[in-house]
């Protein structure tokens, strides 16, 4: 079976976005760059299904600017056989992205299609599922556990109440959270090996993809700050001051 | 503008967070709601007494009793050839669903929105709510998702929907549900709690997570919560996380108990009324969103806190 992983390249989860003076957006000149988290452990867990025998090759999939090629090193470098580029500087969205790999994963037919559950730049938490929606295939979200049985795959799914397992019919689509894995860094020499392992650099416009947007952004701003209040100098203020507000057993 | 609503229950009770959504929809239009499930008479009347609403679309089939989506978005889909925007809480659920139906009515989803700003503009976070996007669809109808926190809850009475069954849909065939671990609590919801007790990854152990939040907890009638690291360490289970990949809450108090402050938790709780953050650092970032700070040993604290409140 072959995998499909999609990923994206967004500013490092570490770094505290800045907005832009002019409002257009968040400053992402000369910041750190990372693979979106979640992307991390989607790649991990294709090359975990590949350890166990259930995956034959992983294919990494970015769609961003040339750089993003980086982000595929990666990949490639943590265990990915082989990557694709659909290379442009337009800002893509979930939608036109979900295009994309559609068209992809008819041409790859993969079993899997692993992506993380939100790219922590946008925070939009749609692509997994309008792959799923375009491609006609079954959806485990916000994944904990993922085991594949046969022609099915059973998702154990983080959910408001606790956890839900689904059992799903391949090909399938599953999108990662936090606590499915704990990703892999690449080793040295497998940052070397990565160098030569293959890398096709395509556009949206092979694959017949529109990506002019949607939803325009009309602005973007700080939101309101908090300032800090006080510190109180032992647990007896704090509980005054809590009382005072209306706060006790 | 027709709008149509998720209801998001659990088979005998309508969910908060439906009545965030369905405020967020009032602002755009008519309200009709959607009840789907498997054997929801119940639902659909208390659906029908929410303030406001119009028509509830009433699905019941055994094929949507789990919320599937592969079963449930081509049924909204159906619906929405008679309604211009779809509107569901941003609740697992809701994120789980709304999307499956925007792809298949070729429409780019609005996730999360904070505010409605005009007819087709809203606005919504994003970098963890590190900035705010004011955004505006082109699309011909609208998909979107409501941050609980964000609006008021509508009324739960008052209302007189006309309540009309729908014979769409049915199951697709290529997904079940094989079962689920819920956790049963006496404590309110995490996300619709006046006072949250959270604790990170100081706590070292659900044991002493046991030992010193939970009677802080009991004593306030708190909900509990937790930062991503107690999660990853078992302390607690994952749905207690609080922050920009878990719950969104937005209490009257909030307690930050051995939690640093990543913006990846302040994502989640920094709307609360006030914070009270426990911490020995006093460097610590969650100082700087807090409204009572004190530096201290939680292990000694904490409980003389709940002996003195
Ligand atoms: C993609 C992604 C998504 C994420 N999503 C979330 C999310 O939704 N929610 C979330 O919370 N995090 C999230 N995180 C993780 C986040 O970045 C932080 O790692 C996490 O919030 C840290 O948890 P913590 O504050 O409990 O632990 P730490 O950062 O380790 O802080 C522990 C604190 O306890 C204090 N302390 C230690 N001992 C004591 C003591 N005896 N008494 C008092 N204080 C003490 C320390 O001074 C420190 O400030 C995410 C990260 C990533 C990459």
């Amino acid at each position: 079976m072959k995998i499909l992983v999609p990923v994206k390249r967004v500013l490092d989860y570490n770094v505290k976005p800045r907005v832009k003076a002019d409002g257009t957006g968040v400053d992402l000149a000369n910041v750190k760059m990372s693979m979106n988290p979640f992307d991390e452990i989607a790649v991990e867990e294709a090359i975990r299904l590949k350890e166990k025998g259930v995956a034959t090759e992983i294919v990494a999939v970015s769609v961003g600017p040339a750089k993003a090629q980086e982000t595929l090193r990666t990949a490639l470098a943590m265990g990915a056989d082989r990557a694709i580029l659909v290379q442009t500087d337009d800002e893509v969205e979930p939608l036109a992205i979900a295009k994309i790999l559609k068209a992809i994963a008819d041409a790859e037919t993969p079993g899997l299609v692993i992506l993380g559950k939100q790219a922590i730049d946008g925070d939009n938490n749609q692509t997994g599922q309008m792959l799923a929606a375009l491609t006609g295939w079954a959806q485990g979200t916000f994944a904990s556990a993922v085991q594949v049985e046969g022609d099915h795959v059973n998702v154990t799914r983080e959910v408001d109440g606790g956890l839900e397992t689904v059992k799903l019919k391949l090909p399938a689509i599953v999108t990662t959270d936090l606590r499915l894995n704990e990703p892999r860094y690449a080793s040295l020499p497998n940052i070397m090996k990565a160098k030569s392992k293959p890398l096709d650099t395509k556009t949206p416009a092979d694959y017949g993809v529109d990506t002019s947007p949607r939803v325009k952004t009309l602005r973007v701003s700080e939101p309101p700050v908090r300032s800090a209040g006080v510190k109180v100098a032992d647990v007896d203020e704090l509980v005054a001051k809590l009382k005072a507000m209306g706060v006790h057993s | 503008m027709k709008t149509l609503v998720w209801v998001e229950h659990d088979g005998s009770a309508v969910k908060d967070a439906t009545l965030a959504a369905v405020t967020a929809a009032s602002k755009l239009g008519e309200v009709h709601l959607l009840v789907a499930g498997e054997g929801v008479d119940g639902v659909a009347r208390a659906a029908s007494e929410i303030a406001g609403v119009g028509k509830v679309h009433v699905a019941d089939n055994a094929a949507f009793a789990y919320n599937l989506p592969e079963n449930v978005a081509p049924l909204v889909a159906e619906l929405m050839a008679s309604h211009d925007a779809f509107v569901a809480p941003a609740t697992t659920t809701g994120k789980n669903i709304a999307p499956r139906v925007a792809a298949l009515l070729d429409v780019m989803q609005i996730s999360d929105i904070l505010s409605v700003e005009g007819p087709k503009s809203f606005t919504r976070p994003i970098y963890a709510g590190n900035a705010i996007a004011t955004v505006e669809s082109s699309d011909a109808k609208l998909v979107l998702t409501v941050r609980g926190t964000a609006f008021e809850k509508a009324a739960t009475s008052g209302g007189s929907g006309v309540v009309e069954a729908v014979s769409a849909g049915g199951d697709a065939g290529i997904s079940s549900f094989v079962g689920a671990e819920i956790a049963k609590s006496e404590r309110p919801e995490l996300t619709s709690a006046k006072v949250i007790v959270s604790g990170g990854r100081a706590l070292g152990s659900s044991e002493k997570y046991e030992e010193v939040i939970v009677p802080l907890a009991d004593k306030l009638g708190a909900a509990l919560g937790a930062s991503r690291a107690a999660v990853d360490a078992g302390y607690v289970p994952n749905d207690y996380q609080v922050g920009q990949t878990g719950k969104i809450v937005a209490p009257e108090v909030y307690f930050a108990i051995g939690i640093s402050g990543a913006i990846q938790h302040l994502a989640g709780m920094k709307d609360s009324k006030t914070i009270v953050a426990i911490n020995k650092d006093e460097d610590a970032p969650i100082f700087q969103v807090a409204d009572l700070g004190l530096v201290a040993d939680l292990f000694s604290a904490v409980p003389e806190l709940t002996a003195k409140i």
